[in-house]
């Protein structure tokens, strides 16, 4: 009789170690999985964004075939290229915005949150993997899509070339392809992860917190905050400031004019300086802290 | 040479309030292993209270263990060995049927998948449709299905049935008892279809205004409770029993004696004398909760948990 009340608690402890190796990133993995089967629009609008922009493209080379020429601005080879890298970056913060307003948000309204609350996943791993979306899982894929997408546009204006019998070394010579999607996942990195974390940290934060309206808890602190800036020193510090994050405006991440494209060729990245520079942390500490909120905020909250 | 059945539970001076409401007042409650246990209460009671706060959903005062885990802290880990089912309105219904079992399957180092599939295969649920797709009916029966397929050490119901029709009730509990539970596993359940579940119950626990007023095995409650049905000659000879309930139903009366009541002349009541009086029978749950929580709920509650012990 006593040898089964031993061997219970034994073969408990033999089980409690073998899942601890596997808790730290299956349920990561897995909440991310969910959340993209949940959010579909994380993926589904850049595509659609991108399947748009390429018809565009597309009706512009047909038109090129009966001129007999690319239309193309000899001076900047890159222009559509930028263009559509430049669209797919405002889609990506656009979903990231939408995305992040309702994160903690829907599970709440449907009451979900007792289904997930019921498994073994903890509100640290469930805030991770919402939090990944924006700075992570959006940021790469933008950058594939794009990628891809311009690969397409590439072949496409190569296409119409030969068809109309000039040749395309000067197309592939003038758009250094692979220098410019390597910019573009730098940019994407810095200036659209790393650099605005505090914001979708915030909005991130925020939807865990009302009952309804949470776009209008995420945006009128944020007035009120620069208003009373305006009223009493008549300055928009504040307001340049949460703009500059969230469009993503990183000062530090590349030396060169403001006016440039981030992928230019001509582009000076400058990873050190970006690495080094105060804003960044700064920024990261109140992201680190806001997500920290959020985390304690799942745990309190229940059902709407 | 007995085992000692090991504590699942065990919650002391459990307190929770609303603001001004105080939902638990110093609950105390103690729940072993292998039980079914039914958790009856008014609306209000504080069923729910002691429920999400046993599944880590809310923070209280007072002391508790859930498997030797604090619930508030723990709730993740603890969640290996627990499964709970709120009520049926819980599952995502955006999700995929397959997708949920890929979930469950990845996020759960205890779900046995090919388990899960084989009970779903005894409904109609196919693994394309969405939840939202579903019947109320087939939701319950999906999240049944997850459930059983975890290999938990405690399950807690908290309504699980609520807006089924009886077809779907009694099958709920029917797999529950076949294909789920062992004498290695606890079970609570609180619902407001108290007759359904009574031979399904291994222990009955009423809790009102917060506090456990009655806690006994069903063995107890069958060989402690008793009805008996008189006409109305004999109901003032009854009466001198001291029922602790007493209705009328198509003119004849039906009085609830506890036995184990402490009487006047300190000895208990004998089955035979009252069955001398007319028929006697064992009391429904329900009869003896109204009985108990019924008609004045401000006395009784402090009588019956004198008489608890």
């Amino acid at each position: 009789m006593n040898t089964q009340s031993n061997a219970v608690p034994q073969s408990l402890d033999s089980q409690r170690i073998a899942p601890a190796a596997l808790s730290a990133t299956r349920p990561l993995y897995w909440s991310i999985r969910r959340e993209l089967w949940e959010n579909r629009s994380i993926y589904i609008a850049p595509l659609a964004v991108a399947a748009v922009a390429l018809f565009g493209f597309s009706l512009g080379s047909i038109a090129g075939i009966w001129e007999k020429s690319l239309r193309l601005n000899p001076a900047q080879p890159q222009a559509p290229y930028d263009m559509t890298a430049g669209l797919m970056m405002l889609t990506g913060i656009v979903v990231s915005v939408f995305y992040c307003l309702d994160a903690l948000h829907s599970e709440r309204r449907d009451r979900s949150i007792l289904f997930w609350k019921s498994l073994p996943v903890s509100d640290v791993t469930t805030v991770l993997a919402k939090a990944s979306i924006p700075l992570v899982i959006l940021p790469l894929l933008t950058f594939a899509i794009t990628v891809a997408m311009q690969w397409l546009m590439l072949l496409q204006s190569s296409a119409v070339l030969l068809l109309s019998g000039q040749s395309v070394a000067t197309l592939w010579t003038k758009v250094s392809f692979l220098q410019m999607s390597w910019l573009l996942l730098y940019h994407l990195l810095t200036a659209h992860a790393l650099w605005p974390a505090p914001v979708y940290c915030w909005l991130l934060l925020v939807s865990g917190w009302p009952r309804r309206a949470t776009f209008l808890w995420a945006v009128l602190p944020l007035v009120a905050i620069a208003g009373v800036e305006q009223i009493a020193f008549h300055t928009w510090h504040f307001a340049a400031l949460v703009g500059s994050r969230l469009i993503g405006a990183a000062p530090t991440v590349a030396k060169t004019s403001p006016n440039m494209f981030p992928t230019d060729p001509m582009t000076h990245i400058a990873p050190g300086s970006f690495l080094t520079s105060p804003g960044l942390w700064i920024g990261l500490t109140i992201a680190a802290a806001f997500l920290a909120a959020a985390v304690r905020l799942r745990r309190d909250q229940g059902p709407i | 040479m007995t085992v000692q059945a090991r504590t699942i539970i065990e919650a002391r001076g459990l307190r929770k309030t609303f603001g001004t409401t105080v939902a638990l007042d110093g609950l105390d409650l103690q729940i072993e292993e292998g039980r079914i246990v039914g958790l009856i209460g008014p609306n209000g009671a504080g069923k729910s209270t002691a429920l999400n706060a046993i599944l880590g959903l809310i923070p209280y005062e007072g002391e508790l263990k859930v498997l030797g885990r604090d619930p508030w802290i723990e709730r993740d880990q603890l969640m290996r060995d627990v499964s709970f089912i709120a009520d049926v309105a819980v599952l995502p219904r955006w999700v995929r049927v397959s997708h949920l079992l890929e979930y469950v399957a990845g996020v759960h180092p205890r779900f046995d998948r090919a388990k899960a599939e084989s009970f779903l295969a005894r409904t109609t649920i196919t693994r394309d449709r969405k939840v939202r797709d579903l019947s109320k009916g087939m939701v319950t029966q999906l999240h049944l299905a997850l459930v059983m397929a975890i290999d938990a050490r405690l399950l807690v119901l908290d309504e699980p049935t609520l807006g089924l029709d009886i077809l779907y009730r009694k099958q709920f509990y029917d797999s529950l008892l076949n294909d789920y539970f062992d004498c290695s596993r606890t079970i609570i359940v609180t619902t407001h279809q108290v007759e359904e579940i009574q031979n399904v119950l291994t222990d009955l626990m009423f809790i009102n205004r917060g506090r456990i007023v009655l806690k006994c095995s069903m063995e107890e409650f069958e060989s402690r409770y008793l009805e008996l049905m008189v006409h109305s000659e004999r109901v003032a000879a009854a009466r001198l029993f001291q029922p602790i309930h007493e209705r009328q139903v198509l003119g004849r009366s039906i009085l609830l004696f506890d036995l184990m009541f402490d009487h006047d002349a300190n000895h208990k009541l004998d089955r035979r004398q009252l069955a001398a009086l007319g028929d006697v029978r064992t009391p429904s749950i329900a009869d003896l909760f109204v009985a108990m929580l019924g008609d004045k709920p401000g006395s009784q509650a402090g009588q019956a948990q004198g008489v608890a012990r």
